[in-house]
């Protein structure tokens, strides 16, 4: 009888292979956080006054916010905190070679059927490749539309006027504990505009510009949509992220201005030992659209919930989301939409997976101000269990403050059932084949709406998932 | 091997795993390749469950007996192998996969056909798919519907044949393929299977219905009818007519 292949020994729900890095850094902070980490940060990053100020005082908001007490087990952060390392060099963290990447990794990414050049930049390795000059082209493409694809740093030194403008004011610092370390420490992440009515076709894919830098800890990227521009922007990838580190919490800030369109789509599937806890923020404004599509993987816990600030009129956010909660994983996603003017309207489709004693938690929000009339909202979320041992939990909060608004919220939690099972199985196909099956139509109205080869790394991912996932 | 009966079941007995009852008695029933047999009976005879033991269900246990598919026992195989040994059960109440596509879920099932590192001819499977869907009078489109999601019953039993047209198995079990089907409806699925075998005459099937009219469609060689878990009675198709004008009473007594 046929069967699929398997990569023998491959767990993808609990990596035991973190990459050891030589101790040949140039320099890195000092274990745990103290204001002369925050200094030296900037320092090293040439950073204007402003900045360093900026720094100091989410230092401070961040030493005074408690720890959360909502949403996944964060008791053991404390400690974690104390023993990483805010600031590593970004250069220095790039330094590893793919021949010293062990091949069942290499395997792995083969399996998932990554190509070379971008296993490569998975794997931290800072090689050159061949998509440098595919990455070439389209920076010729986007400089000559006065499209700005950069990083994050140097978007603050080339950029400065409209950098600062926008930096920090959709997610202010004090928006929550991780926003705050996240602005005391931020490294790594893009800065990203386009130009009014600029409409790109090609997504701006993040994994051209990160070969060099790799993603940090504390990235932090802002993206300004100017008026009647449209764009879409790609970061990560369905293959696992390997590394030593054990935290991450970005902040992704957007303004997508007046009739403009974004859509900012995000894979990301980490080590089983990390937490993610990330804040990521869309300012909507007069009839502009923002999509979120996110999918969550991997992690020991990710705290995430794509927001969406409807602020002028006839705004539009739409939050898709799929997370998948392996052995040991706890997802609490979901997303955040305020209306906060006429006519807005909203969808959130949030979509879980979870798989022996893995936990998926919805946490949504939708909020409607008072004036917002005629806006709309919906929330659909679907939870999908695979073993017995499998959770799922629901925290939809609503609060509307307007007559004259319709909100829905719909869930659904369903079980992969004995029943669909034998029919797959009537039909040749193999446990492992007939699960993965149902978890990929379970997924498929968001699975569509990704980039095709995301969606075919997805599929793949799914049916390694599923390999022994009967019992 | 080849002289072997397509299907051969010796002395089975069966019930529902962690139940007591037996459901299937001590039956007996010989099929011959290429054959057409239909099993009759009144509900509750144990029809449905016999389709579902031939096919490996989970929630039934054989207790006693052998079954021989081309001479060889599938007691030991599970569902998916006897899938890929030829078998094929056309359910009585086909189950829903939303999200997967009927040309994504066939494509999947072929391919599990194949041996290690084959891949399907995604262009002679298209040919297949679209002669297929031509046999049962839908319209291109269906293959791109989810898995009987949001099916009427007419659609869910269409495509039941659509798959059996598309898979070919040897050995078709047809499970109240009839129940809830329009008059127009079992005509054009009538007219698939006949003209199914008439293509492939090697295929046996084995037809499970309450009702005689499928059989004013398609001709069986043989007729049984069974009554509280066996077969009491084997006959030609005039069995059927016989049936259909006393009902099955008698039988129970008899029985």
């Amino acid at each position: 009888m046929p069967k699929s292949e398997l990569v023998e020994n491959l767990d993808l729900d609990n990596y035991k292979y973190g990459f050891v890095d030589p101790e040949s850094h140039v320099y890195r902070t000092k274990p745990g956080l103290d204001e002369s980490i925050v200094r030296e940060i900037s320092r090293q990053k040439e950073e204007p006054d402003w900045m360093l100020k900026f720094r100091l005082k989410a230092l401070r908001v961040y030493e005074s916010k408690p720890m959360p007490t909502w949403g996944g087990d964060l008791s053991d952060l404390e400690a974690t905190l104390k023993e990483i390392y805010f600031y590593v060099k970004p250069q220095e963290q790039t330094e590893r070679s793919w021949e010293d990447v062990p091949d069942n990794i290499k395997n792995t990414f083969e399996k998932l059927g990554i190509p070379e050049a971008e296993q490569k930049a998975l794997a931290g390795v800072g090689a050159q490749y061949e998509s440098e000059m595919v990455y070439h082209s389209l920076k010729e493409e986007w400089a000559s539309k006065g499209v700005i694809f950069d990083s994050i740093e140097d978007g603050l030194k080339n950029h400065p006027e409209i950098f600062k403008e926008h930096f920090g004011t959709i997610i202010p610092i004090a928006d929550n504990k991780f926003s705050a370390l996240n602005a005391a420490v931020w490294s790594g992440g893009s800065f990203v505009y386009v130009p009014k009515g600029v409409h790109l076709e090609t997504p701006l894919q993040a994994y051209f510009r990160v070969n060099q830098e790799r993603m940090g800890q504390f990235e932090r990227t802002l993206i300004i949509v100017d008026e009647g521009a449209r764009a879409h922007y790609i970061e990560g990838c369905t293959a696992p992220v390997y590394s030593t580190d054990s935290f991450h919490s970005g902040v992704i800030e957007i303004v997508v201005k007046k009739n403009a369109r974004f859509r900012y789509t995000t894979i990301q599937n980490w080590s089983n030992n990390m937490y993610n806890l990330v804040t990521q923020r869309a300012v909507v404004q007069e009839n502009a659209t923002m999509e979120w599509l996110d999918g969550n993987l991997g992690s020991k816990l990710t705290m995430k919930y794509p927001s969406c600030y409807l602020m002028g009129r006839g705004a539009h956010g739409s939050i898709m989301s799929i997370a998948y909660a392996g052995s040991g994983q706890h997802q609490d996603t979901g997303g955040k939409v305020v209306h906060a003017a006429k006519n807005t309207t909203s969808s959130i489709i949030s979509k879980s997976i979870s798989k022996e004693d893995g936990r998926s938690s919805y946490r949504g929000l939708c909020k409607v101000l008072a004036g917002a009339t005629g806006s709309r909202s919906n929330v659909e979320c679907d939870a999908l269990l695979i073993n017995e041992t499998s959770r799922t939990d629901t925290y939809p909060y609503i609060e509307v403050d307007e007559k004259c608004a319709t909100v829905g919220h719909e869930a659904t939690v369903s079980k992969v059932g004995d029943e669909q099972l034998f029919y797959l199985k009537n039909r040749g196909l193999s446990q492992e084949e007939a699960m993965a099956l149902v978890v990929r139509g379970f997924l498929e109205p968001i699975a569509k709406e990704l980039p095709l080869e995301y969606a075919v790394e997805l599929n793949r991912l799914i049916e390694l998932e599923m390999e022994g996932s009967v019992g | 091997m080849s002289n072997a009966p397509a299907l051969e079941i010796q002395g089975l007995s069966a019930k529902v795993a962690n139940e007591d009852t037996s459901i299937l008695k001590d039956l007996d029933l010989v099929v011959e390749p290429g054959q057409i047999h239909a099993i009759m009976g009144p509900n509750g005879s144990g029809k449905s469950t016999l389709a579902k033991v031939l096919s490996g269900h989970p929630s039934y246990q054989v207790t006693s007996g052998e079954i021989l598919y081309l001479g060889q026992s599938i007691l030991d195989l599970e569902p998916d192998e006897r899938a890929l040994a030829g078998i094929f059960m056309a359910f009585q109440y086909p189950v829903e996969i939303p999200g997967v596509s009927i040309a994504n879920f066939l494509r999947a099932a072929l391919q599990a056909r194949l041996g290690h590192g084959e891949e399907l001819d995604l262009f002679d499977f298209q040919d297949q798919l679209l002669a297929a869907m031509e046999l049962l009078e839908v319209e291109p489109s269906f293959a791109e519907r989810p898995v009987n999601d949001g099916f009427s019953g007419g659609e869910k039993k269409r495509n039941e044949i659509l798959q059996l047209a598309v898979l070919r198995p040897s050995l078709a079990i047809m499970d109240e393929t009839d129940s809830g089907l329009d008059i127009d409806a079992l005509q054009v699925v009538s007219k698939g299977v006949n003209s199914l075998h008439k293509q492939n005459p090697e295929m046996t099937i084995l037809l499970i219905t309450h009702y005689q009219r499928l059989l004013d469609y398609i001709k069986p060689d043989l007729v049984h009818v069974m009554v509280d878990g066996k077969i009491v009675r084997t006959g030609g198709p005039e069995l059927a007519l016989e049936l259909e004008k006393q009902g099955y009473a008698d039988w129970k007594i008899s029985s």
